[in-house]
């Protein structure tokens, strides 16, 4: 077993601890404290299959965003003496249904899913030999083949920040 | 393994200097003498202060959440720690050679807000985690103009790799692979046609390669301040309203991480100044005819020469730079929160983004 193989593992049962951890407490800080562990183990793991510039991209998005953003409103919206939030399970059986029909649907997907990479390719294969990293690929396919995608999506950026700035402005035309 | 004993030994040293410096310094501007007594000059007070810290009682207070507030200190200074890895020290010496380096540098620091979210929340203090609270929304708000800075030298360098961006900036740039054929046009500009690859020195730090970076680095230096929370920044620490912010709470080995994590902050944002702004590991002298300064004070890379010159201009500037904060701190008064918000929003980012429209035409007319 090489060692990129047992890291691998390593940050695969982490991440599905904390995952399962982030379920199972009832605070809801703990569960965003477990959610950190689980975005960390998941770049991790993008590291590993040579995603160098997702695993990053994971860490400043989700890690210092996303969830800073959670954990400020979590810290806002509860006293600053006093019990922490709680949070109980409700609705099990639709939560139930809608969950395992979105795992359902996932694995179908997944398991018929045809990957450009053919079976019986070692790691070492896939590797970028010649390329320093992903990210110039990355970014040549963003201006060429997927130009119209990213700038739709930086478009529905902007449109979101001046959503934000139009609510937060106090001194609106009533 | 190696290169992480040294750095942590190299923070160490550096971080008991900056705190002896900053109270020598702070005395100075005061008209006072600061420290005498212990050693010559008082230079072991540093020492002496780590050495009390460390027999102090860890005290948790039993009110706090215990596993956030024990572990708040090691995630802050792990966080830090890990941005040191992509920062070149000499020509030939980096912990890690990530393509990435800039970006993942960007990206980690983020790590150091979540341990302050954990020391704010688990101390169960209310100026803790009003303190926390400042200095997360300060710190984010800071990053913008911060990483639009970063993003205009990245755009004048064409890389991501801080030991790439180290290479452009000296005389040593066609050493690099991927660079040989690669020129150095006085303030980048190839109309001039004044090839100063062979010149080096000041004249190929990326503030003359592009002149508007000196802007750039300006708010990048100040905004550092801001991620350090340090003065005229300093509200989530302010001593006279919220008695010490997030850290209140600390005693003994817990608060001496605190701190470490802070100083090595500051030594971190002075290092990424230095790589990305003024020259990395490169001489400031430039070769002027025969009178090859900058060859001499260069040395041979990969040789003992060329990592004591290298390490020590490296060093030299970021101590320099150290100096600068520690000046600025006891110079200035400390800034409202609706100023702080002020000058980050409506003054370094409107004004960072038009210098990365200008870096981007700059780059247009390197080439």
């Amino acid at each position: 077993m090489s060692l990129v193989l047992i890291f691998f593992y390593v940050f695969g049962f982490l991440a599905i601890a904390s995952a399962a951890f982030m379920l199972a407490t009832k605070n809801v800080l703990y569960a965003a404290f477990g959610l950190l562990v689980t975005l960390l183990s998941l770049a991790a793991i993008f590291i590993l299959l040579f995603a160098d510039f997702v695993a990053i991209t994971q860490l400043m998005v989700y890690v210092g965003g996303v969830l800073v953003l959670i954990l400020f409103g979590v810290m806002l919206s509860n006293q600053v003496q006093g019990r922490a939030v709680q949070s109980e399970s409700v609705n099990g059986i639709s939560g139930g249904l809608v969950a395992s029909a979105i795992f359902g649907g996932l694995a179908y997907l997944i398991l018929s899913a045809d990957y450009l990479l053919p079976e019986g390719i070692t790691v070492a294969d896939a590797a970028p030999a010649n390329t320093k990293s992903s990210i110039i690929a990355i970014g040549i396919r963003l201006i060429t083949n997927f130009a119209l995608p990213f700038e739709v999506a930086s478009l529905i950026l902007l449109i979101a920040l001046m959503g934000a700035a139009y609510i937060s402005t106090e001194d609106k035309h009533e | 393994m190696l290169a992480l004993i040294l750095c942590i030994v190299f923070l160490l040293l550096l971080v008991i200097v900056t705190a002896y410096a900053e109270r020598k310094v702070a005395a100075f501007i005061q008209d006072r003498v600061g420290p005498t007594e212990t050693g010559p000059h008082g230079i072991l007070q540093s020492v002496m202060d780590v050495v009390k810290l460390l027999q102090k009682e860890d005290i948790i207070p039993s009110a706090a959440d215990k596993r956030l507030f024990a572990l708040a200190p090691i995630v802050m200074f792990a966080a830090v720690l890990a941005g040191f890895a992509v920062i070149p020290i000499t020509p030939s010496a980096i912990a890690s050679g990530a393509y990435l380096g800039v970006f993942y540098l960007l990206a980690i620091i983020s790590l150091d807000v979540i341990g302050l979210l954990m020391a704010g929340w688990g101390s169960n203090n209310k100026y803790a985690v009003l303190g926390a609270m400042r200095s997360v929304g300060q710190i984010v708000s800071y990053e913008i103009p911060a990483g639009l800075a970063v993003l205009s030298v990245v755009m004048i360098c064409q890389s991501l790799d801080l030991q790439e961006i180290s290479f452009q900036q000296g005389i040593l740039m066609n050493q690099f692979a991927g660079l040989e054929n690669e020129v150095n046009y006085l303030f980048g500009l190839k109309a001039l046609d004044l090839d100063v690859t062979h010149v080096g020195g000041i004249t190929t730090w990326n503030i003359v390669r592009m002149p508007f970076l000196f802007i750039a680095f300006i708010i990048y230096f100040i905004s550092s301040l801001a991620e350090c929370n340090r003065a005229p920044f300093d509200i989530p620490e302010a001593e006279s309203e919220l008695v010490a912010g997030f850290h209140v709470e600390y005693s003994g080995f817990r608060f001496a991480a605190l701190f470490l994590a802070e100083y090595s902050m500051m030594v971190l944002v002075s290092l990424v100044a230095v790589v990305l702004f003024l020259g990395s590991w490169n001489t400031p002298l430039p070769n002027i005819g025969s009178v090859q300064l900058a060859t001499w004070t260069t040395g041979t890379p990969g040789a003992l020469t060329g990592h004591l010159w290298g390490a020590f201009w490296l060093l030299a500037k970021t101590v320099l730079l150290l100096y600068t904060q520690i000046w600025i701190r006891w110079t200035y008064p400390r800034l409202r929160v609706d100023q702080l918000m002020h000058l980050c929003w409506k003054v370094f980012t409107p004004i960072m983004l038009v210098l990365v429209l200008l870096a981007g035409l700059w780059r247009l007319w390197m080439i």
